[in-house]
């Protein structure tokens, strides 16, 4: 088999292929919702070992690939002055935005520093009373705890010079937006694992229900994986909407309840513009009223921001499962990792990437290694 | 540890680590941990019991959750495989050249 050997335990995992086949009648549109979980089904070629008809599509979970092209430009726009050091994760600055990314702002002289951690930044505010240090709050729920702490720990020390740019995503409206687009053909969900490490699955349970899908929380190894798509079609075949942990060594019901009880303190819900999807209601975190003096967009009079998106680009039907990366005209011609034009090239979490990556446009046709 | 910012890693991914040493910091339980000879300074406020020797899954210098060893080693190893630990190669504030006198 192409890709058994790699396994940690290729035994098992042979074992899990077998019995999805056993168990898969139908056809079924199964969609992974986290970007790490996209870049192990890619890699280890889980979607090529599936029988015909499973057919895995790829999520919106890639919180790079989501973020704004107006929250990218805001970005951009506050880290150019000169009173600024800009604080970000890594994944954020070849993003390109409108005027250009992160990284040609540092090039040019401009104070942009990749950093560890939000927290990270916080001491860089403390060590440097005389500049304002802005960090870019971005991600779903696992960065949703540190960023809280982050803004947290700052008032505690009543730091005047720190702030941040929030742009955090929840992944339980974007998935209630996939199933409720009239196109939608997703029949079920693999959960993402540490997202509910933090914050449980309690909230996942009235989505099964009121659309009827299952939804396995699931890991990120090829094991976990296939242990998950197995709990899934199983449900599938059997009929039965619900909520499965497959990944219960890891993941509680309830997550962690310190962790959500920071998310409560900070933020508070929002509507939130996802890239290449649109605004999706309830769908982020803001700072709440108390915590607002650390807003950079408050702290930051920056212009009306107006962007253009790529016209040929499909990541928003990509990001939804409705298309995949090689249906798009653009992939790994024009639009490639070092050009993206839109939202699942931007970050090397995005379908798009992955798939360029592991090599899929190199491919003529899906191999299939098992027929049903 | 300069380097490595070139590839992007998965912020939805945590990393196990070993906790090294404890203390409080503005009243917050902070530590040092070990990602296989690599050291952070990470937030441990959520994950209050843990002791030296333990592990813990950290996500962008915070702890989430605690694992056990055997669980903690097998993760990393696929990360490894994944290339996935690319983040621990940004410096910590508190490092050689990171505690913001650069800026």
């Amino acid at each position: 088999m192409k890709y058994l050997d790699e396994y940690r335990d290729p035994v098992a995992a042979e074992k899990l292929v077998q019995a999805i086949t056993r168990t898969a009648t139908r056809p079924w549109t199964i969609m992974e919702v986290c970007g790490g979980q996209t870049h192990t089904i890619v890699k280890y070629g889980i979607d090529e070992m599936l029988p015909r008809g499973i057919d895995l599509v790829h999520g919106p979970g890639c919180p790079v690939c989501v973020t704004s092209l107006e929250t990218i430009d805001r970005a951009h726009a506050i880290a150019s002055r000169p009173d600024v050091v800009f604080c970000s994760f890594g994944d954020m600055l070849r993003v390109p935005g409108s005027r250009g990314d992160l990284l040609q702002l540092k090039s040019h002289g401009s104070q942009v520093r990749v950093v560890y951690s939000p927290l990270d930044a916080v001491q860089i505010a403390a060590a440097n009373p005389d500049r304002q240090v802005v960090f870019f709050a971005i991600g779903f729920e696992t960065t949703a705890p540190p960023n809280a702490m982050a803004v947290w720990l700052a008032a505690e020390r009543r730091l005047t010079n720190f702030s941040v740019l929030v742009s955090h995503v929840l992944v339980p409206p974007a998935i209630t937006a996939i199933l409720e687009a009239p196109d939608n053909r997703v029949q079920a969900f693999l959960g993402p694992g540490h997202v509910c490490t933090v914050v449980g699955y309690e909230e996942y349970e009235p989505i099964a229900a009121r659309h009827g899908v299952p939804i396995v929380i699931t890991g990120f190894e090829p094991v976990d994986m296939l242990e998950g798509l197995l709990m899934a079609v199983t449900r599938l075949e059997q009929g039965r909407a619900g909520v499965d942990n497959a990944y219960g060594r890891v993941v509680r019901r309830e997550g962690n309840p310190a962790s959500r009880a920071l998310i409560e303190e900070v933020f508070e819900v929002c509507d939130r513009k996802w890239r290449g999807v649109g605004t999706i209601p309830a769908s982020g975190l803001r700072l709440r009223e108390r915590y607002r003096s650390f807003d950079a967009e408050l702290r930051f009079d920056v212009d009306a921001i107006e962007t253009q998106e790529s016209a040929v680009c499909i990541s928003g039907e990509i990001l939804r499962g409705v298309r995949k990366p090689r249906e798009c005209p653009a992939f790994a011609t024009t639009c490639t990792p070092m050009t993206p034009l839109g939202a699942t090239m931007v970050s090397a979490e995005g379908a798009c990437a992955a798939y360029y990556a592991y090599g899929r446009h190199l491919e003529t046709a899906p191999v299939t290694l098992h027929g049903v | 540890m300069r380097g490595g910012k070139d590839r992007s890693t998965l912020m939805c991914l945590g990393i196990p680590g070993r906790v090294v040493e404890t203390w409080l910091e503005h009243g917050i339980l902070m530590g040092k941990v070990d990602f296989d000879g690599v050291s952070k300074r990470v937030c441990l406020a959520h994950v209050p019991a843990v002791k030296p020797g333990d592990y813990v899954v950290v996500h962008v210098g915070f702890a989430l959750s605690q694992i056990d060893e055997v669980e903690a080693k097998r993760v990393f190893a696929f990360l490894e495989r994944m290339e996935q630990l690319d983040e621990l190669a940004v410096e910590s504030a508190d490092e050689p050249g990171g505690d913001g006198s650069g800026v």
